[in-house]
This record gives C-alpha cells, structure tokens and sequence, in this order.
C-alpha cells in the first residue's frame, strides 16, 4: 500500500510526513514530530522523494513546493 | 528437461540478514528501514486462517512490550496487501485488536526464498512459522521453525529478545528457564589458573565451570 497512490493523493500518514519536514530534517527528526516509528518514515521519504515531494540532502530531508500542496 | 528444483537457502546464525525490498501493508519497506532496531521478522502460511489469527492477536497484544525492548515486528506470508488489509480489518472488526505492525506481500516468495520459509515437506505453497530475530546491525541472532499446526509463544520470542540484550550488554550467558531478574551464567574460565580462582571469586558455583551470579542493572 504506496503512501503516494498512482492518482498523486497521498495517506494521512505521508501528509504526516510531509508536513514534519517543511523545515529540514533528519528521518529520526520527522519520525518524532509524526509520531511515526522510525522504519516507516524511512519508507515514505524514499517514496516521496521518488514521487518528487520531498527532497533529499545529506541525510536531512525538506518538503518540496509541489509536496507542500498535497499537505492541505 | 532441466532440474526445475530452486536451491532453498537456509540463513544461519551470525550471518548478515538477506535484504530485502517489499510491498507491505504499510507501504514499500526494505530491510535496512529498520536498522537501529531490533527486530522480529516472522512468516505465516496464509490470512484468514484459524492458528495465524491467534498468533497476529498474541503479537498484537505484546506489541508494546516489544517496543519496550526496541523491537518492531514485520509479518509475511503470501498473500496480497489487500488480503493482508481486510485481514487486519477482520481482526478488529471481529475481536478489537488492531494489527500495528506492517505485513509483507510476498506474493513472488522472493523474501521467503531468501529467508528459507519455504518447507515443501510441511507445504509446497505456504510459509510455515518461521520468526528470525534481527538485532540492530542487521544481524540474525535467533531462528525459530514451527510447523502449521503449532501456534508460536510471543512470551517465549519476548524472553529470548531479553536473553539476547541481556549477554550482549552484560557479556553473559543466560541458563535454562531463564527469565528477566534470574541469575545469570558468567562465562567459564579458559585456562587453569583462571578455573582455580573462579571458586574464590564470590559467585554461585556448582563447580569452576557453571558459576551463576546476580545482575546489578
């Protein structure tokens, strides 16, 4: 079960996710602030950083322009 | 006509978990999410069945016990994600236990191959009980095989976590029957010199080679 579905809408928990790295953070950072166990959000960053939500940088992660859409 | 057989792998204690990268009920998940963790990785033959039911209840009443210990839980069988889904669904609907550890689909038995969950002498399509205890470097450390017809112990899989933390921070051994709290086994002396002074040393001994003491946490 994708957390970013083939018609772009994304799970609650992902929304989760991509609203705990509006500012830049690590996976650990936004595991925290989402509530989420750890091996989950390391799973929904590689997707919606696939899906071009959320960028990636030196192990810290930031929620893209296109990704802050999908947060409302 | 060719050998059609596939080569069963069968990991083994000390190796390096095999990856994996795998559809779950909670998404996309590769092995290497969970480093960091402690982990039990575990097959059933298939949803929807009697003695599985009962063993996804058990595990889901332990959960928090289990992430007392650092220790997530990953499920596997066959089965699709949807499957999976409405199981999970069942079981709540049914007995109000909700499922909150992610559950592989591995329909291609790819994970199952590589983990050696495939039996064909208890079935030539299902997983059995297997449970692979991972430990935070990504290590297997304990392997348990239980046939179909046997339900697993959650308590003996929780007391097997604390045995394993427990030599690893203390460099110990745990005895028979062990349980958290109880006497511990201090490693037996390797030379002579060493046995000699062991019966001096202030622990239980029943001789220089079996010598229990207490364990200051």
């Amino acid at each position: 079960m994708p957390c970013v579905s083939p018609d772009g809408s994304v799970t609650e928990s992902a929304k989760r996710v991509l609203l705990a790295a509006v500012e830049e953070k690590s996976a650990e950072e936004i595991a925290k602030a989402a509530g989420l166990p750890l091996f989950r959000v390391r799973g929904s960053v590689r997707e919606l950083v696939d899906a071009g939500l959320i960028e990636s940088r030196n192990g810290t992660y930031r929620t893209t322009e296109q990704g802050k859409v999908k947060i409302v | 006509m060719e050998n059609e057989e596939k080569e069963i792998k069968m990991p083994l204690l000390g190796d390096k978990a095999p990856d994996f990268e795998a559809q779950t009920s909670q998404g996309s998940l590769k092995l290497e999410d969970f480093r960091g963790s402690w982990l039990v990785m575990f097959s059933h033959p298939a949803d929807f069945t009697p003695v599985c039911t009962t063993e996804f209840m058990a595990f889901a009443q332990l959960y928090e016990e289990f992430q007392k210990r650092n220790c997530e839980l990953l499920g596997l069988s066959v089965d699709s994600t949807s499957s999976h889904i409405a199981w999970a669904r069942n079981i709540e609907e049914k007995t109000g236990v909700k499922i909150p550890f992610p559950i592989i689909a591995d329909g291609n038995k790819e994970v199952a191959m590589k983990y050696g969950m495939l039996h064909p002498g208890q079935s030539k399509t299902e997983t059995i009980r297997a449970t692979f205890l991972i430990d935070p470097e990504g290590v297997l450390r304990l392997i348990l095989y239980y046939p179909l017809t046997t339900g697993r112990n959650m308590q003996e899989i929780l007391r097997c976590i604390d045995a394993l933390q427990t030599a690893d921070k203390h460099h110990v051994a745990t005895p028979a029957n062990w349980k958290k709290g109880d006497k511990v086994v201090v490693p037996p002396p390797l030379d002579q010199e060493s046995a000699e002074a062991r019966m001096k040393e202030g622990y239980e001994c029943i001789d220089w080679y079996l010598c229990k003491k207490e364990l200051k946490e």
